[in-house]
C-alpha cells in the first residue's frame, strides 16, 4: 500500500443485517489484517453468530445496510461458495450431517472447487490422500473418521475437530470460528485450539467467536471485540477477555441498556 | 374402462388396413395399430416356428378381453393402441452424418456422463455399427461364453435356436394372462435377450444389454429371458444410459428370470428414457413386469436406478418358492419435473425359511409424483419366513409428492416382518454447510441425493454405479434455486 501498511484483508463498514423483521446487527465497523487473530465475545443473543452467518453468505439473514470487502472484493456480492473458494471459511457451532457422503468425498470436492476457482490443477487421488493424512494429524483426528459420512454419528468433540480438519485442508485466507469451543471437553478443546494455532500464519487471519477466556489462552487474539445488541461497544488486547471473565460484561453494557 | 376396451375392439374388427403388408423394404415398418395380421406379421418376419405365433395369438386375443390397471398412482393420458407401430427396424431411421448434426444439448449431456465418441455417436443415432430398436442386441463375447455352455443371444434367435428351452421357460414365471401389458407384451414383442447359464456354472463376466428406442412413434416392446440353472450364476445388466429424445413411446417390456436349485441371479437397471421436457411434454411411458422364481436355496437379487420415463410402473419381483430362498429388491427412483413413478416390488414368500429384503430410495423434485408399492405375501407353507423392507422418501422442493403404499399379507403365523419408513427433506443447512466448503447448490443436491441412494448404488457393479451417480445428478438439473 502507499502509506506501507499492511492492506485490510477484511473490511467490515456499518454492516446491518436482519432476519424476517428482526433487525440483528446495526452497524458493525471491523477491519482485520493479515497475520491477525481477532476474538468477539459478548452475551448471549449479542449477534456474534449472526455476524459469521452474514459473513458466509447464509441467506436466512438479509443485509439491510453496509459494506464488507474481502481481498479489494464487494464480498456481499459473491456467492456463498465463491467466498468460500476466495478462501474465507466458517467453523460451524453446530456442523451438519450429510448422511452417506463420506468426509473424504466431500474434501475431495471441497479441495479441488477451491483449486479450480484459483486455477489450479485438481489433486489426483495420491496427492489429496497424502494431504488428508497430514492434515488430520494436526487435530489428532481419527483416520477412521474419513471414512465416515460427513458428521453423522460424530460425538460432539469429533465434529468440532472435524471442522478444523477442513480448515486444515482447504488452508483459508480468512477463518472464522463459531463457538468452536462449545460443547469441548478440557483435551478436546486443547486439540482444537492447539491445532487453530498451529494453521495460523503470516498471510492467513482468524476470527474467533466464543464465550469464554479459556479459548484465548491457546489462541491468543491481538484484539478482543465485545459485540452487543448489534454493534462493537468495546474494542481492546487480550487483557480485555480476562477482565471480561472475571467482572463479567455489566460494567460495559450498562450505558447500552434500554 | 370396459367399455373403452370394447370400442378398441370394435374399431379393430371394423377397420380395414389402408397400407396392406407387402413388405416394403424402404420403410421397414408394419402399419400402425394392432390385430392378429399385425400379430402373425410380427412372427413371420422374425421366422419363428408355429407354436410362437399360437403363443403370440393365444396372448392377443387374451390381451383384447382385458382392460387398463388403474391402481396405480398415476395420473395417465390416454393411449391410442391402435395408433402405435409395433413393429420397426431402425434403418427406416435418419442417420446423422456426424455428431455435428446431433442436438449439442443431448452431447452436453453424453459429455458429462463421460460415455465414449463411438458410443456417443451410436446413442444420437449417428451411422455406426450398433444395434438399436427391435432388432436383436449385440451380443459381445459370445465365443468366450459358448465354451462354457452360456447361451447369450437374442430372443429371437433363441426362439430358433433353442425352441425346447424356450418353450420350457417363456411365459412359465410371468404368463400372458398376468397383467394388461404382460399380455400386450406377449403378443407383440420383438426382440430382447435370452440367456441361458448351464447346471454349475458362474458366468465369468457381467452380460449387459442396452435396449434403445430410436425410431420416431414406435412402441417398443422387449422381451428377456433369464435362466440359471442349478447351481448356476449371473450378473446382468440392463441399461439405457443416455436420454433419447422423442415424442411419447410406449415401453412395455417383460422381464423373466428363472433361478433353479442352488444358483444366483443379479439382475441390475439404470433405466433413463428420455422423461419429457420441463413441462411434461412428451417422454416414454415405461410399463415393465419383471419377475424371478427362485428354487431351493435360490438367491435372487433386483437393483434398479429409475431416473428416466415419463410415467414409470414397474415392480420388479420374486416368488420365493423354494425353501431357504432369497429376494432381495434395491431401488432407487428419482423424479423431476412432471415426471410420475409408481414402482417397488413383491416379495412372495411359498418356501419355508424364505427371506427377502426391500430397500427403496424414492426422491421426488419439481412437480413430479413418485410411489412406493410394495407387496409382502407369506404363503400359509412359508415357515419361519423374514422381511425387511425399508422405504425411504426424499423431498427437493414443495410442489412433488412422494407416497407408500405397502402391503403386508401374512398367513403363517411364524413369519417375522418388518418395515422401517422415512421421509426427509434437502435442509437449507446442509446446502449451506456445502456451499461454504466452496460446493455449489447443484453439486451439493447431487451429492447429497448420492449420500442417500449410497446403500443401493453400493449394490450396482463399479462401472455402473458410477454411472448412475452421474445420472442422478444430470436428472436433478434445475430442481433448486
Amino acid at each position: 500500500m502507499a502509506n506501507g501498511q499492511q492492506p485490510n484483508m477484511l473490511k467490515i463498514e456499518n454492516l446491518h443485517a436482519s432476519v424476517g423483521d428482526k433487525q440483528i446487527l446495526k452497524g458493525i465497523n471491523l477491519e482485520v489484517k493479515a497475520g491477525e487473530v481477532h476474538a468477539i465475545m459478548g452475551t448471549n443473543g449479542s449477534g456474534k453468530s449472526t455476524l459469521a452467518s452474514v459473513l458466509a453468505g447464509n441467506e436466512k439473514f438479509t443485509v439491510t445496510e453496509g459494506k464488507v470487502t474481502f481481498l479489494g472484493e464487494n464480498m456481499l456480492e459473491l456467492p456463498i461458495e465463491d467466498r468460500a473458494r476466495k478462501g474465507l471459511f466458517l467453523g460451524f457451532q453446530y456442523p451438519v450431517e450429510i448422511p452417506g457422503v463420506t468426509m473424504a468425498n466431500f474434501m475431495k470436492i471441497a479441495v479441488n472447487e477451491k483449486r479450480k476457482y484459483n486455477g489450479q490443477q485438481p489433486l489426483t487421488a495420491a496427492e489429496f490422500l497424502k494431504l488428508m493424512r497430514e492434515k488430520s494429524a494436526i487435530v489428532e483426528l481419527d483416520s477412521k473418521l474419513t471414512a465416515r459420512a460427513v458428521n453423522e454419528g460424530f460425538s460432539g468433540g469429533e465434529k468440532k475437530k472435524n471442522e478444523i480438519f477442513q480448515m486444515a485442508m482447504l488452508e483459508p485466507t480468512l477463518s472464522i470460528l463459531d463457538e468452536t469451543d462449545s460443547g469441548l471437553d478440557i483435551d478436546a478443546l486443547r486439540i482444537v485450539a492447539t491445532g487453530v494455532t498451529r494453521l495460523k500464519r503470516e498471510d492467513n487471519a482468524t476470527v474467533v467467536i466464543t464465550h469464554y477466556q479459556r479459548l484465548l489462552d491457546y489462541i491468543v487474539p491481538d484484539y478482543v471485540h465485545v459485540l452487543y445488541k448489534g454493534r462493537i461497544i468495546y474494542s481492546g488486547d487480550k487483557s480485555l477477555a480476562l477482565k471480561l471473565e472475571k467482572e463479567g460484561y455489566d460494567w460495559l453494557i450498562n450505558d447500552y441498556k434500554e | 374402462m370396459k367399455e373403452n376396451s370394447q370400442d378398441i375392439i370394435q374399431s379393430l374388427e371394423s377397420r380395414e388396413y389402408q397400407y396392406g403388408f407387402t413388405t416394403d423394404i424402404e420403410t421397414e415398418t408394419l402399419p400402425k395399430g394392432l390385430n392378429e395380421d399385425i400379430v402373425r406379421a410380427i412372427s413371420s418376419r422374425k421366422g419363428e416356428p408355429e407354436w410362437m405365433t399360437e403363443y403370440r395369438l393365444k396372448a392377443f386375443r387374451h390381451w383384447q378381453t382385458m382392460s387398463l390397471p388403474t391402481w396405480a398412482h398415476l395420473n395417465i393420458p390416454p393411449i391410442d393402441f391402435q395408433d402405435i407401430i409395433y413393429y420397426a427396424e431402425p434403418k427406416q431411421k435418419k442417420k446423422l452424418g456426424s455428431m455435428d448434426e446431433v442436438d449439442p444439448e443431448l452431447k452436453r449431456t453424453f459429455d458429462k456422463l463421460g460415455i465414449p465418441l463411438e458410443e456417443q455417436m451410436a446413442l444420437a443415432g449417428v451411422a455406426v455399427d450398433a444395434v438399436m430398436d427391435s432388432v436383436s442386441v449385440k451380443t459381445t463375447f459370445r465365443e468366450t461364453l459358448a465354451e462354457k455352455g452360456i447361451i447369450f443371444c437374442s430372443i429371437s434367435e433363441a426362439i430358433r435356436e433353442y425352441p425346447e428351452l424356450v418353450r420350457k421357460y417363456l411365459g412359465s414365471v410371468v404368463s400372458y394372462a398376468d397383467n394388461f401389458y404382460s399380455a400386450l407384451n406377449a403378443a407383440v414383442f420383438s426382440d430382447g435377450s435370452f440367456c441361458y447359464i448351464p447346471k454349475g456354472v458362474r458366468c465369468p463376466m457381467e452380460l449387459s444389454t442396452y435396449f434403445r428406442i430410436n425410431a420416431r412413434g414406435t412402441g417398443q416392446f422387449e422381451r428377456t429371458l433369464i435362466v440359471a440353472d442349478e447351481g448356476a450364476y449371473v450378473s446382468y445388466l440392463e441399461g439405457c444410459t443416455a436420454p433419447q429424445r422423442d415424442e411419447n413411446q410406449l415401453h412395455a417390456a417383460v422381464v423373466e428370470i428363472v433361478v433353479e436349485r442352488d444358483a444366483e441371479v443379479k439382475y441390475s437397471t439404470v433405466q433413463n428414457w428420455y422423461p419429457g421436457d420441463k413441462e411434461g411434454k412428451g417422454g416414454v411411458y415405461n410399463f415393465v413386469t419383471k419377475r424371478g422364481i427362485c428354487h431351493e436355496n435360490a438367491r435372487l437379487s433386483w437393483t434398479q436406478v429409475e431416473t428416466g420415463s415419463a410415467i414409470t410402473w414397474k415392480y420388479p419381483s420374486c416368488v420365493l418358492a423354494g425353501d431357504n430362498s432369497v429376494g432381495e429388491f434395491y431401488s432407487v427412483a428419482m423424479t423431476n419435473n412432471y415426471q410420475q413413478a409408481d414402482t417397488g416390488t413383491k416379495m412372495i414368500h411359498l418356501g419355508r425359511n424364505t427371506r427377502s429384503r426391500i430397500v427403496s430410495k424414492g426422491i421426488s423434485a419439481g412437480r413430479s409424483e413418485n410411489s412406493y408399492r410394495g407387496l409382502v405375501k407369506i404363503g400359509p407353507k412359508a415357515e419361519n419366513a423374514r422381511n425387511y423392507s425399508q422405504c425411504d422418501s426424499l423431498l427437493i422442493g414443495d410442489k412433488c409428492g412422494a407416497h407408500t403404499f405397502p402391503h403386508i399379507d401374512c398367513r403363517n403365523k411364524s413369519a417375522m416382518l418388518e418395515h422401517e419408513a422415512t421421509t426427509s427433506k434437502i435442509s437449507e443447512d446442509q446446502l449451506f454447510y456445502c456451499n461454504q466448503r466452496g460446493i455449489s447448490t447443484e453439486d451439493a443436491v447431487g451429492l447429497i441425493v448420492n449420500g442417500y441412494a449410497r446403500e443401493v448404488l453400493a449394490k450396482l457393479p463399479m462401472e455402473f454405479a458410477v454411472e448412475a451417480q452421474k445420472l442422478l445428478a444430470i436428472s436433478l438439473e434445475g430442481s433448486v434455486g
